[in-house]
């Protein structure tokens, strides 16, 4: 059952613009760098100079094979590239070349977990096309500059069925799409330098009602602002209805200063793009020998390598999920489940530990300052009894901090081994038990907590170095 | 000796050339000054001494060292559709006036690598659109064999240059009938070969799914000279480019026309073919049968729909090849607007000449929502149904021949008022240019006003050789491609 808003169902579909990782653009040789000086990156092809012609990138073209594979698409085996034609300064040619009536993968869905709820949005389609340029207003006074840097830069257009339906949902799947995209390394998945951009359609719906009218939030560049777009797209929708007021199809910005959403354009001013297959380019043929070619050189896919953790390591499904939010994550995870023997145990410390200290210091897990191979080591000697959980938090602790490489060396040194002198834990437990006649009365009486009390005590005691579990069984054994 | 230079032609020249006779320099100099001496025909947009002096210094010292190359220091000259580092490139358009590319074309890039020398840029309709040459922003061209006339278009610059002897060779482009129609109405031979055979790199753009660059000279012998060295794959900058290796047209010339079955389709002789073009069309067919070719009538029912379909998808695709010239990058920029949309307007209106901008309006029109299948779409499965027709014909015949145009040409401004007349005229050079095969016009007598007539040949995909060596062994046999216009010194 979906989470309905004042009594609506909010429906979103997505459409998502990923630049490919292609080092030359999707028709010409010109470099996709970014960040050059205007005009620095744009051939005679990208410029639009009068006899130039368009050859396809073969690059371009795997890439979106690999990202139709990896959303189990079928990829079509002929293609076609359409003109999409319009005026904008900073669009050379006076037309976008894109794929429109048949886009080379087709169908295919994205899965992953919203808390413990596992979804899958499906994928209409994802096609590609090329970038326009940029315009320049800032730096002119009464005139616009134009940087075509970014024209002819491979982009794959990933449009959803509008499966969504909640802003949660949404940002749920964006953050897996960018993880798929990421993973399979065609996208670099930069936000902020506009690699991966969102378009939300959203419309709202009483429940079993016929779709509402959307209202296309364009541009979203942040998981932040997705989410509060979204949100401030369901709410002002409601309004307008519950005011009585009919949506009118339309393309907003979201701007993120007033946290507010506002028409761009409206459907009536809508171009006819008068699209066209373009007559420079022969239809994509994709052989199914080129798609085998690409797909035995992928790399293993988050959902397959997923399922092999839950079944090599008996991990839970949520456990194989989050682990495989990316590969660094994976590989670190599996690196330190081999160095340790306990999966189950490496996962709680990656999922854990590790990703609190990288979410508190922002910085990504192949930055971590403690290898897998000393998170193993640390939690082997948890498991072997030769220090606590907590103790294995400090030494966790002192990794990270530089404190000290060596895992028995930092477990010397800061005394954590746990007392493994039976005849010394029973003189603390037993001096316990004659200081705590009433907690010893309690239990005795049938109160669980103050069995746990008198534990607490004991551990105290020790100075945290007692193994739990034998304070546990030597109470009980004395008391029973 | 020298006053000889001019009416010998590319093979001709390109011997005396390896006897070392003459210097390309002493050739190159003798053309750049009948081009001026002739300069009142109108067919050079650019000409550049320097320049042209320079490739025929350079062509020297290639044969100099030793080189023996079939085309090496002899003078060609290059449409204004293809892109030119040394001379500027127009496209005969106000909206390109002193445009300099960056970069050359790969057809005459390829001529400038065998060693010919460029002797400047020719006239042609503007964006290569139209038939007569009167859509050219800097004038129109006169035709050599009578003044008053028309050269043919588009490639009238072209034809013009090669009919006066102002040049040997002359590279044109064809969309739609624009080196067959022009080499006709100009007495000379031209050939367009299969589309992407010659790369289109560098060909400033009409209408993509059709344009095609060939040669333009006198003989079939020099065309075929001239096609050897333009094709080839262009695999890297053109994605229309065929993947079939240059070939030898030389090489198949001489391999006569016996058996050869000509298919005559009955759609070319009807009522509107001028009779004194249909008289020295069916006396040229009656030669090629006393050489031993057989005439074997067909029929290409869809002859007259080429017409709308041309007029449809060649506009279309016009319409968004032109969208590129807006001001913003290159070319043409309006000097006084008021906002983005105005300087748009301003500038396309001033840039562009009424026939292009009617195609614009007829492409953009088509292309629209709620036409597009009506007009495009329909045009589209029309063209592939004229295509079957040839393959159909093909069956039954090796080669198809024919007239170029229905009449000779026209009068200057005779038809300039009335669009669809300049359209109804292209009627059988359409046909091959939808279907993207080869075709030919080679001279083939004299009609109305002594004006020349052209026969048409029509060859299979690839076939180009077949073409050539059936104009060969009919120019073996006949003299029309040596005559010279009456009055041209």
């Amino acid at each position: 059952m979906s989470k309905l808003v004042q009594g609506y169902e909010v429906v979103i579909g997505f459409e998502t613009h990923a630049q490919l990782s292609t080092q030359s653009k999707i028709f010409s040789r010109a470099p996709t760098a970014f960040g050059a000086e205007p005009n620095t990156q744009a051939c005679a092809v990208d410029l639009a100079l009068p006899g130039t012609l368009p050859v396809m990138n073969k690059g371009a073209v795997e890439r979106a094979i690999e990202f139709g594979l990896a959303v189990n698409a079928h990829i079509a085996p002929r293609s076609v590239f359409a003109r999409k034609n319009y005026f904008y300064p900073d669009l050379p040619k006076g037309y976008q070349i894109s794929q429109f009536e048949i886009p080379v993968v087709q169908g295919g869905s994205v899965e992953f977990f919203l808390g413990d709820d596992k979804k899958s949005v499906r994928l209409v389609r994802a096609h590609l096309e090329e970038d326009a340029g940029k315009s320049l207003h800032e730096d002119f006074i009464g005139q616009s500059g134009i940087d075509l840097n970014r024209a002819g830069t491979p982009l794959l257009e990933i449009v959803t069925e509008p499966d969504m339906r909640s802003s949660e949902e949404a940002v749920a799947y964006a953050k897996e799409l960018h993880k798929i995209v990421t993973w399979i390394g065609i996208c670099d998945g930069n936000m902020q330098e506009g690699s991966f951009r969102c378009d939300a359609n959203v419309s709202v719906r009483k429940p079993g009602g016929a779709l509402g009218t959307r209202r296309e939030i364009k541009n979203l560049n942040s998981f932040k602002f997705m989410q509060q777009a979204i949100d401030f797209e369901v709410r002002w929708q409601i309004e307008q209805i519950e005011d009585g007021l009919a949506i009118q199809q339309a393309t907003v910005l979201f701007d993120p200063d007033t946290g507010e959403t506002r028409a761009m354009r409206t459907k009536e001013d809508a171009a006819d793009y008068r699209y066209f297959p373009d007559p420079d380019l022969p239809p994509l043929v994709v052989v199914p020998e080129w798609v085998e070619r690409v797909r035995s050189g992928m790399a293993e896919l988050p959902r397959v390598m997923a399922t092999r953790f839950v079944a090599d390591y008996g991990l839970p499904e949520y456990d194989a999920t989050t682990l495989t939010q990316s590969k660094a994550m994976a590989a670190y995870f599996e690196a330190a489940a081999k160095a340790c023997g306990h999966p189950k145990l490496a996962s709680n410390w990656v999922m854990g530990e590790v990703s609190r200290r990288l979410n508190a210091e922002e910085a990504a897990i192949d930055k971590a300052p403690v290898t897998p191979g000393q998170l193993g080591a640390v939690i082997a000697r948890i498991a072997d009894g030769t220090i606590s959980n907590n103790a294995g938090k400090q030494v966790f602790e002192a990794l990270w901090s530089g404190e000290g490489q060596d895992v028995d060396a930092i477990i010397e040194s800061k005394g954590l081994r746990q007392m493994n002198d039976s005849g010394a834990l029973e003189k603390i437990i037993d001096e316990v038990i004659v200081a705590n006649p009433d907690n010893v009365a309690q239990f005795r009486a049938g109160k669980d907590k103050a069995f746990n009390a008198l534990v607490g005590q004991a551990m105290k005691a020790s100075k945290g170095k007692a193994n739990p579990q034998q304070v546990n069984d030597l109470l009980r054994k004395k008391l029973a | 000796m020298a006053s000889d230079l001019h009416d010998m032609g590319v093979a001709q020249l390109a011997a005396k050339l390896r006897d070392k006779e003459i210097s390309a320099v002493e050739i190159a100099q003798h053309f750049l000054a009948r081009m001026k001496a002739h300069a009142s025909l109108g067919a050079f947009l650019a000409t550049d001494e320097t320049a042209t002096l320079a490739q025929a210094r350079a062509a020297d010292a290639r044969i100099g060292a030793g080189e023996s190359t079939p085309l090496l220091g002899v003078p060609i000259a290059h449409k204004d559709i293809f892109a030119t580092t040394d001379f500027p490139t127009t496209a005969g358009s106000k909206m390109l006036a002193g445009y300099r590319s960056p970069f050359d074309s790969t057809v005459t890039a390829k001529f400038a690598d065998t060693g010919m020398v460029c002797l400047g840029k020719l006239n042609c309709d503007e964006f290569a659109m139209g038939s007569s040459n009167e859509n050219s922003a800097f004038g129109a061209v006169r035709n050599p064999w009578d003044a008053q006339r028309i050269p043919g278009g588009s490639s009238g610059g072209s034809a013009a240059a090669v009919a006066a002897r102002l040049t040997p060779a002359a590279t044109g482009t064809d969309t739609g009938g624009s080196i067959r129609q022009p080499a006709s109405f100009c007495g000379i031979t031209g050939i367009k070969p299969t589309y992407g055979r010659a790369s289109r790199y560098g060909m400033v753009a009409f209408a993509s799914s059709l344009d095609q660059g060939g040669p333009m000279a006198r003989s079939a012998e020099d065309c075929a000279l001239l096609l050897s060295a333009m094709c080839g794959p262009d695999l890297y900058r053109d994605s229309t480019s065929l993947d079939v290796p240059a070939e030898d047209f030389s090489g198949q010339l001489n391999q006569g026309v016996a058996g050869l079955r000509i298919g005559i389709p009955k759609e070319f002789f009807g009522e509107g073919l001028a009779p004194d073009v249909r008289a020295a069309v069916d006396i040229t067919l009656s030669q090629f049968e006393a050489l031993g070719a057989t005439l074997v009538p067909i029929s290409l029912p869809r002859t007259e729909l080429s017409i709308p379909v041309y007029y449809i998808i060649a506009p279309a695709e016009a319409s968004s090849n032109l969208s590129r010239f807006d001001g913003v990058k290159f070319g043409h920029r309006a000097k006084d607007f008021t906002d983005l949309a105005d300087m748009y307007k301003k500038t396309r209106a001033e840039g562009f000449g009424d026939e292009v901008k009617r195609r614009i309006m007829i492409g953009a029109y088509v292309l629209s929502h709620g036409y597009y299948d009506a007009y495009y779409l329909q045009a589209q499965k029309i063209r592939r149904m004229i295509a079957d027709d040839f393959q159909q014909a093909f069956t039954q015949c090796d080669v198809i021949a024919g007239p170029v145009a229905p009449t000779v040409a026209w009068k200057l401004g005779e038809k300039s008022d009335d669009p669809v007349a300049n359209y109804l005229a292209d009627i059988f050079t359409l046909p091959a240019s939808l279907a993207g095969l080869p075709g030919m016009s080679l001279p083939c007598g004299f009609g109305e006003g002594g004006m020349p007539v052209g026969l048409q040949l029509i060859g299979n995909y690839l076939q180009e050789g077949k073409l050539l060596n059936a104009a060969h062994q009919f120019q073996l046999n006949s003299d029309f491609h040596t005559r010279k216009p009456g009055g041209l010194a």
